[in-house]
């Protein structure tokens, strides 16, 4: 199975183009802005982690590793798409086009981190995993019925092939032939239980097989080859030709979350011969021609303002306000529910 | 059924009706009415569902208004959350509600809790319709009766009609609600009897039940199959000189509180019925109701007459798990002679 899906990729560990078909498609302002978004991502997840420890966030789920995967696909989408991501997927919803503010706010325990900016459609992140693949097939079906144009992409781990969900999400887009992309990023562990001990398949994309739909594996940490198959997975759907299941083979560099310690379930040597996408695109970038020191120390010294501000935007946002335990659970208050609310404030007031 | 009357009245066109071919009628009208109505569930389409519901509806309607679905309940649902908040209004028939819980995560945690979790940014304004109940000697698993799973539920409502009237003017206030609503449609109801229902649009308000019948001595509480067998109970405990009062619940989330306060206040007794299981059961909601509303009123403590803690037995025994008209009046003979 796993010669019927061979590895996708563009460029090789050291930066080299080995798929010379794509060539022509490749630009500076593509690279640079794959390398930028890489760097922007980079900077917060590593600042979240930072924030975690000094006690200033909640428990995070980091992605280092993971930015090809991530910003890759999400610098493929169109403005109007759909974004279904996972919590381990806001570098994608950032590239995007959600604010850091708000996602630090999620990580803090504020609801506020859930609501996309006006116009972008990301939803909230799937907790449970792989429900969200249903809701993508659901929202690209609504798209189809309407005959636009718009896509939806379903964010998940490898952990989530194992779900039931998975198997209906895939289902549903393949037989009504919607316009979605699965997105899949094997990182090799669900927490802590390997990729082998997850599924007795040689690959995941060899999975789109019993769909009926394209399968794909591509080299996750390749951000090039990211970002043109998921292009071309949304053209195919665009087209109306339906889903693409996606496997972008990548590797979680740090813990689950900040609750975790990898140590104890992953061999220390298991990660070291990855080399990281960010180097990856940095060796490309140096040997075609496209490094420029003064631009990246540019970007960087922007990068890690935007992400200070972000955090000082978190950190002045107004407190959290008892109402929201209340307001949003019906568009109209039942009578019981606006009486246990009342009775609640009326009980803080003589506190 | 005073609004029928009163909408008879109005229009003056009605038709009679099986409970049935009312939400068929209803669900007609909805797909007429409004483009973003979609349909989806097993067996709906060509074979008009399981029960006839959505009979003529995909010839009329078309197969992507009236979708035949793969046998996915997580399907069914998932997706109609996409459709629901990306501008359709899905209608999400699940074939008996003792196969909804596939799709129980995905009611739970996402149909129910999207609109908290994006503060209202993001709404699912679908409907779940679920035939429920036993006593119609289906085959094992067919017959749960499990409300209580989600009026327990923050961020759904739920209904649960008796009658064709009822049936059509829920659904309709179900497929207008702004937030997700499950009906519950009793089997045992759906062609037990026909009546005049409108051939129109109309509503019955979610959250509002009714008294179906007047009464002094003691209020009996039910829903869906249950208010028939309250009515039988009713009529034998009248030859033995007790008068009762009948309150058709309609809406089991958010229930009527005021209809329940009121007739009580008068009756001075009430007696729970319903199918389901007694422990956890929707009667101890309805008894720490009439606790909060009308303690000082009560000449009795209050009577539960429910199926039993065990699972619905297969159907030679299920008569011995259902509510009896006789079960009903032995309750009703408890809390009048107290």
């Amino acid at each position: 199975m796993e010669q019927n899906y061979p590895m996708k990729r563009i460029i090789d560990d050291q930066g080299n183009l080995v798929d010379a078909s794509f060539e022509d498609m490749i630009d500076e302002k593509l690279v640079k802005e794959l390398y930028y978004n890489m760097i922007r991502i980079r900077t917060y997840d590593r600042k979240a982690i930072n924030l975690q420890r000094q006690g200033r966030l909640g428990t995070y789920a980091p992605f280092e590793g993971q930015e090809a995967a991530q910003v890759g696909s999400a610098l493929a989408l169109n403005s109007d798409d759909w974004v279904f991501p996972t919590y381990r997927d806001h570098g994608a919803t950032i590239t995007f086009g959600k604010s850091m503010a708000r996602t630090f706010l999620y990580w803090n325990g504020r609801v506020e981190g859930c609501v996309p900016p006006e116009g972008k459609n990301i939803f909230p992140p799937a907790v449970p995993i792989a429900t969200q693949l249903p809701h993508a097939a659901g929202a690209a079906w609504a798209e189809k019925l309407r005959g636009t144009r718009n896509a939806s992409i379903a964010y998940f781990g490898d952990g989530a092939t194992s779900e039931g969900d998975f198997h209906e999400g895939l289902n549903f887009a393949s037989v009504f032939q919607v316009p979605v992309v699965f997105f899949n990023q094997n990182n090799g562990y669900a927490i802590s239980v390997p990729i082998e001990k997850q599924m007795n398949s040689a690959t995941i994309a060899q999975k789109s097989v019993a769909y009926g739909m394209p399968g794909v594996r591509i080299d996750g940490n390749d951000c090039l080859s990211v970002y043109f198959e998921t292009k071309k997975a949304f053209d195919h759907a665009r087209n109306g030709d339906g889903p693409t299941l996606i496997e972008a083979v990548t590797w979680r560099t740090g813990a689950h979350t900040t609750a975790d310690d990898p140590s104890k379930y992953r061999p220390k040597e298991q990660g070291e011969h990855i080399v990281d996408p960010i180097t990856r695109i940095e060796l490309f970038m140096k040997n075609y021609g496209y490094w420029d020191d003064q631009w990246v120390q540019d970007i960087k010294a922007k990068t890690t303002i935007e992400v200070e501000q972000a955090v000082e935007e978190m950190e002045n946002f107004p407190p959290p306000n008892v109402n929201d335990v209340f307001d949003h659970v019906f568009a109209e208050m039942p009578t019981q529910l606006a009486e246990q609310k009342e009775a609640y404030l009326a009980h803080l007031e003589r506190q | 059924m005073t609004q029928l009357k009163e909408s008879d009245q109005q229009n003056g066109t009605t038709k009679q009706m099986t409970m049935i071919q009312a939400i068929n009628d209803g669900m007609r009208l909805m797909l007429e009415e409004d483009d973003r109505t979609i349909i989806l569930g097993e067996d709906i389409g060509k074979n008009g569902g399981v029960f006839r519901a959505t009979e003529g509806l995909q010839e009329k309607f078309g197969v992507e208004r009236v979708v035949d679905t793969p046998l996915s309940e997580a399907g069914i649902i998932g997706t109609s959350i996409g459709l629901a908040v990306n501008g359709f209004r899905p209608i999400a028939e699940i074939q008996f509600l003792g196969f909804i819980y596939p799709a129980y995560e995905q009611i739970m945690t996402h149909v129910s809790r999207l609109r908290m979790r994006s503060m209202s940014h993001f709404t699912v304004p679908m409907v779940i319709r679920a035939p429920y109940g036993a006593g119609i000697r289906a085959p094992e698993i067919h017959s749960d009766s499990t409300e209580i799973l989600f009026t327990h539920m923050p961020g759904i409502k739920v209904v649960c009609p008796s009658n064709p009237y009822d049936a059509k003017g829920l659904l309709i206030a179900a497929m207008e609600d702004p937030d997700p609503v499950l009906v519950l449609e009793t089997m045992k109801n759906y062609r037990s009897k026909r009546e005049e229902v409108p051939v129109g649009k109309y509503t019955v308000e979610i959250g509002k039940g009714e008294i179906v019948r007047e009464g002094t001595d003691v209020t009996l509480i039910a829903w869906g199959a249950m208010v028939s067998i309250a009515e039988k109970a009713a009529e034998q405990a009248e030859k033995k000189g007790i008068s009762c009062e009948i309150i058709d619940l309609r809406t089991l989330y958010p229930i009527d509180r005021d209809i329940i306060a009121q007739s009580v206040q008068k009756t001075t007794r009430a007696v729970i019925i319903h199918e389901a299981h007694n422990s956890g059961g929707l009667g101890n909601d309805l008894v720490s109701i009439i606790n909060d509303t009308s303690f000082l009123y009560l000449r009795a403590p209050i009577e539960r007459v429910t199926g039993f803690d065990v699972p619905v037995p297969f159907f030679t025994l299920e008569e011995h798990y259902l509510p009896t008209p006789a079960r009903v009046v032995e309750g009703i003979e408890k809390v009048v002679h107290f």
